[in-house]
């Protein structure tokens, strides 16, 4: 159950179109409040919001530094993380391929089906 | 051979995958609503599928049981919502494992040049839901990279 609500948190956070444009920035490099802010014409409150989901949801870590709030990319700053620490990431990508994977086997057997189906009447028996 | 396509929408909850076939749209639209041969394609290969009801209408029932060498027995039911050939189904999908959640599959085919494109439009109640569904291994790598994490953005995004 807790995978599934960490999971959960996971989709959510990524389910902002601000909040993917966040990622996508931190991902060239750490940036302040209002380094993030700025180009999205937001407030700092706002930013401030979308950057405390996307710390929830392990995607970001922020650092004080001085008067500024430094945000970075969480997971890359906990390489060698113990095996409790799940990153969101992995977690997602696993579930997707798994899905990925059920409706890849669903599909293949389909398509064996349909190709014997088509060989043993070439007029593909448009009947039935 | 493997040309599927996935792509997730986080915010709306859907999960759409895509797939052609060297086969007419008619052909393809039979055979997936055939009761006979469900057996032959619906379940994982490993486990048999037997159909206990499929009655293709719109309101009717589907269950179908699938059942493992050790001889546990998994149960998935539904209802058609809508039936309309060529190209368009939607049903109810339930594993019985985890009642209650119910998930929408609408199934669109579209024919070009003799090749069919199936679409599966997946919508789930919730992301919970589709965990419960699933069951899936959430043990992936722990490894993490930006890299990886530009490409799942753009798959997930749609870029």
């Amino acid at each position: 159950m807790v995978q599934y609500q960490s999971l959960d948190r996971t989709f959510s956070a990524l389910s902002d179109p601000t909040r993917r444009v966040i990622l996508d920035r931190l991902g060239r490099g750490p940036a302040s409040i209002s380094d993030l802010a700025e180009p999205l014409d937001m407030t700092l409150t706002g930013m401030k919001k979308h950057v405390r989901i996307l710390e929830d949801a392990h995607f970001v870590t922020t650092e004080k530094v001085g008067r500024t709030r430094v945000c970075r990319l969480g997971p890359a700053q906990h390489e060698g993380l113990p095996s409790g620490g799940r990153e969101p990431l992995g977690e997602l990508e696993a579930w997707m391929e798994s899905f990925r994977q059920m409706w890849e086997e669903r599909l293949d057997r389909l398509d064996d089906l349909l190709q014997d189906i088509k060989h043993q009447s070439p007029d593909n028996r448009h009947d039935s | 051979m493997s040309s599927s396509t996935l792509v997730a929408e986080p915010g709306t909850q859907e999960i759409v995958m895509t797939r052609v076939f060297d086969a007419p749209r008619d052909l393809v639209f039979r055979t997936m609503l055939d009761p006979q041969l469900i057996p032959k394609w619906w379940g994982p290969r490993r486990l048999a599928t037997v159909v206990e009801t499929m009655d293709v209408r719109p309101g009717g029932k589907w269950r179908y049981l699938q059942k493992d060498e050790a001889g546990n027995e998994f149960a998935f039911n539904g209802e058609y919502r809508e039936v309309s050939p060529p190209d368009r189904v939607v049903s109810t999908f339930e594993f019985e494992g985890v009642p209650g959640h119910i998930a929408v599959d609408n199934v669109t085919l579209e024919e070009h040049d003799g090749q069919t494109t199936l679409t599966i439009r997946t919508v789930f109640a919730s992301v919970e839901d589709r965990d419960g569904m699933l069951n899936s291994g959430m043990e992936g790598g722990a490894t993490e990279s930006h890299d990886r994490l530009a490409e799942l953005l753009a798959e997930i995004s749609g870029k």
